[in-house]
């Protein structure tokens, strides 16, 4: 079996993997990163979208042996738990958690819950792309990964709010 | 209290486990010892099973057993239906796993367990199925012509129910009738498609047995799966963990789950299953499919006489928990919210070779609903008036309510007038009006139609004696306990099975607001038949409904006992005690009283109690609803049309819902919108298809168009407020709501465009191409 070594939040993890496992298998029943669900088998619906090498993939579709030596960032490893951050107006997103969890908790951009984790890891990445998406550009951006709860108009709603959160965090990193 | 609990837009609670990963989905829990199972499913639509030869399979390295249905027969029993819905229904047996004979793609044949997923599904292809292909039964109508090839030979019929329901003289109303309208419309079967696959996990502990569930119902499964198996009632406890959503596919008594629990029970280890996408879209319950034939009688001046509906209902290859029923819940609905003398309805539930249907968002209310609210709009048409007034010259005035319809129920309240004048001005109907009058006079390729749709629904199911006279097998009640734990503390423990709803925020918020506690002491525990022993669950828009009132009728009878301890520390009379803000005084004496937290404590050390008085302060209630609650509202949808490539683009959409008085309207949006992307998706993508020899060709979601954020729009929402009459809390429900009202709407505006091109009908979904065919004259269908 293929050994395979990677970076999963921060961790880093090395095992004998059968060259098939997927990596969204890997995650969950190899190192119990049960915070990344499956929702199709098809890479449709999205709700198993992880960074890897800061790239969102949907990790139903991506082989373990094709993330060795490569760094995964899953729901888990988001925002830095215990470090500072505004508190939420209902006290329930612990403190240091990202502006998008903070986002979608006061949008009400999440019901069931189930996409969520995929949902913010695309919205991660689409914001990486574009800092200030009009809300055709998120609705584009977030075509490949399905919500059946929301109706994703508070989805589109905690993503700008996040866009805006962190752009002017990092005008105030750049600005001190 | 600073800030009224009741009606504000709280964040909620459930969201921290579910932004950071640490849910609890099922699929995420595998005990030590967990054995995985694979089902081999039958790949023909209809056919004898002659020989399954696990033996093969055994062998493969990691397969712990393998299992045929007729290995299992002796104990598998059959899948319940609850609701025998006419004394001669036909009701085959269904075994979880087909022994004899397989009635649909994807029912299971056998099954694997082994060390893990994958070496389970390896086994699966060592399995040798001999089949004999029978005819596939597809067609609705085919299938109760005359000879028809039958799906369960021994009934001699496909026919399993004939249900009928008459008030007033249909046959005179249609007579002579001025305008007379009959159309047939198709209600296409969908799939519920949850985002959260099936997923089912039983651990045994000698002979109990804790089965955990992807459920919306774990207190039915767990009385369902003791008829079923014949293990006792309580050496079972079914746990409904974090469940991603359920829109009804989850209101059901699975086969998997059956034989999780009796896997569980001859292995004694821990045995677990989740489907695939693949699986669950040919084994999941399915939702609406049903040909409607209406006619609708009316008077030159647009009153209506009276509506003949006559339904098939595809029923699926086997009747499961509610299937013969759910057509049957739209027979009080297509009157809709209007007046009129007379009424027939006739449903005939139909056996096909097709995955089973049963509740889906709405469950038989949609389907009414999109029936009457296109008659309403072909009716204006017919009679060159606008598709508002007519519906304002039939439905029920305000000052009407209570209203009994010619259905047979009483709507209590409601105000349609109020919810319509507050969608056309949000709508700016008048504007757009003016604008498709411009498109038309210009014959610009793409024209814009104007989609009404004003509905009611009936919710907060049910009342247990209306349930009763319809022959469903339980009753419609909720339960709640309340406990305040010494530190003054709340627990609240709600029979009430959430799935996405809310219900940890919204069931807080009551209680905070009932027993003048702050919102972040209360806790709401859920979805555990140990933890909630007593419960009826999650569907038809009934948790706020049945099972919020519930919860504050045990907070009234808290601050009942309260008052009594507190009257005895305060040494007061109970009558001169109020209770404000969470706190007991005197009427009329500035002393601080006491608070429910120093009353709950000495509840609890029961030092110095009034005599006879029992130690600790909690209390359970159970509510029973008198009538079912009526939401309702108004809803426009502009639509521009390309009459060159058939796209539809929804333009504006405006929702004016009335669900009474509202807990907490950011969960109240949250809740039409989900609700509206659902309709839409009826209308305009959403199909499960089969082709001539039963196999479905919508097998995952590159093929079932579940809508993405990119197929949506921006939904303007608003609200009035009559609260309901028939709960102390005024509440109404919301869950359906949105995907009522929303079907109807999007389609009357696709065929309000195209009517200068002489199309008034477009069949669901209204992809490009149907659009482009209807124009062509082509109706593709019906």
């Amino acid at each position: 079996m293929p050994r395979v070594r990677v970076e999963v939040d921060g961790a880093t993890y090395e095992d004998d993997v059968e060259p098939r496992l997927l990596l969204v298998h890997y995650l969950r029943e190899r190192l119990g990163k049960v915070g990344t669900p499956v929702g199709c088998d098809t890479s449709n619906c999205g709700a198993c979208t992880v960074l890897l090498d800061g790239m969102s993939v949907k990790s139903c579709s991506v082989l373990t042996v094709q993330a060795d030596g490569c760094d995964v960032t899953t729901i888990e490893g988001l925002g830095s738990p215990g470090g500072q951050s505004p508190p939420a107006t209902g006290r329930s997103v612990p403190a240091g958690s990202h502006p998008l969890q903070r986002a979608f908790h006061e949008e009400h951009a999440l019901q069931c819950g189930y996409c969520t984790p995929g949902m913010i890891m695309a919205s991660l990445d689409l914001l990486r792309e574009n800092p200030d998406p009009s809300e055709e550009e998120v609705r584009a951006g977030l075509e490949g990964n399905l919500c059946r709860c929301t109706g994703y108009q508070n989805i589109v709603r905690a993503v700008r709010r996040a866009a805006r959160e962190m752009r002017e965090l990092a005008e105030r990193v750049v600005t001190p | 209290m600073t800030v009224p609990e009741i009606g504000a837009p709280r964040r909620r609670t459930e969201d921290t486990r579910l932004l950071t990963g640490r849910t609890r989905w099922t699929e995420n829990l595998t005990p030590a010892g967990t054995l995985h199972m694979a089902f081999l499913r039958s790949p023909h639509a209809h056919a004898k099973l002659t020989r399954v030869d696990t033996s093969q399979a055994a062998t493969h390295p990691g397969v712990v057993a393998v299992f045929s249905g007729a290995d299992l027969a002796d104990e598998q029993g059959s899948l319940p239906c609850a609701w025998i819905v006419t004394d001669d229904m036909k009701h085959p047996d269904h075994p979880p796993m087909g022994v004899h004979e397989v009635r649909y793609v994807g029912e299971p044949v056998a099954c694997v367990v082994a060390r893990d997923r994958y070496t389970a599904v390896d086994a699966l292809e060592k399995i040798d199925v001999d089949y004999e292909p029978l005819p596939a039964v597809v067609d609705m109508e085919a299938a109760v012509a005359e000879g028809a090839d039958l799906v369960h030979h021994d009934l001699g019929t496909n026919k399993s129910y004939t249900w009928v329901y008459e008030n007033g003289d249909v046959e005179a109303a249609l007579r002579d009738a001025p305008v007379v309208i009959e159309r047939e419309y198709v209600q296409q079967r969908l799939i519920p498609s949850a985002m959260e696959p099936r997923s089912v996990l039983c651990v045994p502990e000698g002979d109990e047995f804790t089965l955990y569930s992807a459920t919306q119902i774990p207190h039915i499964l767990r009385l369902m799966l003791a008829v079923v198996t014949g293990i006792a009632e309580h050496r079972l406890r079914v746990v409904a963990p974090d469940v991603g959503g359920g829109f009804g596919s989850k209101l059901q008594v699975y086969g998997e789950e059956v034989i999780a629990l009796l896997l569980a029970r001859r292995l004694g280890r821990p045995v677990k299953w989740t489907e695939t996408r693949s699986e669950g879209n040919m084994t999941v319950h399915h939702g609406r499919d049903q040909i409607q034939r209406l006619t609708l009688a009316a008077e030159r001046d647009g009153r209506i006489r009276g509506l003949k509906v006559d339904l098939l209902a595809d029923m699926g290859a086997y009747l499961m928990i509610v299937t013969p029923g759910i057509p049957l819940l739209g027979a009080f609905m297509f009157n809709g919210i209007y007046k009129m003398d007379a009424y027939s309805f006739t449903c005939t539930g139909v056996f096909t070779t097709k995955t089973p249907t049963d509740a889906y968002r709405g469950a038989g209310r949609p389907e009414a609903t999109y029936a009457i609210e296109r008659l309403m709009d072909e009716l204006a048409n017919e009679l060159g008036i606008d598709p508002i007034e007519v519906r304002r010259r039939n439905w029920i005035a305000h000052e009407e309510f209570p209203y009994e319809t010619i259905a047979g129920l009483t709507y209590d309240s409601g105000n349609y007038e109020a919810a319509t004048d507050k969608a056309l001005e949000l709508f700016e109907y008048d504007k757009l009006r003016a604008e498709q009058a411009d498109r038309r006079d210009r014959r610009d390729p793409v024209q814009l139609g104007i989609g009404v749709s004003t509905f009611t629904e009936m919710c907060g199911l049910a009342p247990s004696r209306v349930l009763g006279s319809l022959s469903y097998g339980a009753g419609g009640w909720e339960h709640a306990s309340v406990r305040v734990l010494p530190t003054g503390k709340v627990e609240v423990i709600t029979g009430s099975s959430p799935h996405g709803q809310g219900h940890e925020t919204a069931w807080a918020q009551i209680a905070a607001d009932r027993l003048g506690v702050p919102f972040e002491d209360v806790r709401v525990l859920h979805g555990d038949t140990v933890i909630a022993p007593k419960g009826m669950d999650t569907y038809g828009s009934r948790s706020l409904a049945v099972g919020g009132v519930a919860l504050s009728a045990a907070c009234g009878k808290v601050v009942e006992k309260a008052r009594t301890v507190a009257a005895h520390l305060l040494e007061a009379a109970e009558q001169d005690l109020e209770f404000r803000d969470g706190r007991f005084s005197v009427r009329g004496v500035h002393e601080e009283g006491t608070t429910l937290q120093e009353v709950a404590q000495a509840a609890f050390t029961a030092h110095d109690l009034p005599d006879g008085l029992e130690p600790s302060l909690d209390a359970d209630a159970t509510f029973d609803p008198d009538n079912f609650s009526f939401p309702h509202g108004t809803h426009l949808c502009a639509a521009e049309v390309d009459t060159e490539t058939g796209m539809v683009k929804l333009r504006k959409y405006v929702a004016v819902d009335d669900v009474g008085k509202v807990v907490n309207p950011l969960i109240v949006e949250g809740q039409v919108h989900g609700g509206l992307a659902q309709g839409i998706a009826q209308a305009l993508f959403e199909e499960a298809v089969y082709d001539a020899d039963g196999n479905l060709t919508t097998t995952t979601l590159a093929d079932y168009l579940v809508p993405s954020a990119a197929d949506l729009p921006t939904f303007t929402t608003d609200r009035t407020e009559t609260p309901a009459t028939s709960n102390p809390l005024g509440v109404k429900g919301v869950g359906e709501a949105g995907t009522i009202a929303s079907t109807p709407a999007v389609v009357n505006a696709i065929v309000d465009a195209l009517r200068p091109h002489g199309v008034r009908d477009v069949p669901m979904p209204c992809t490009p191409e149907r659009v482009w065919r209807a124009l062509r004259g082509e109706a593709g269908a019906r």
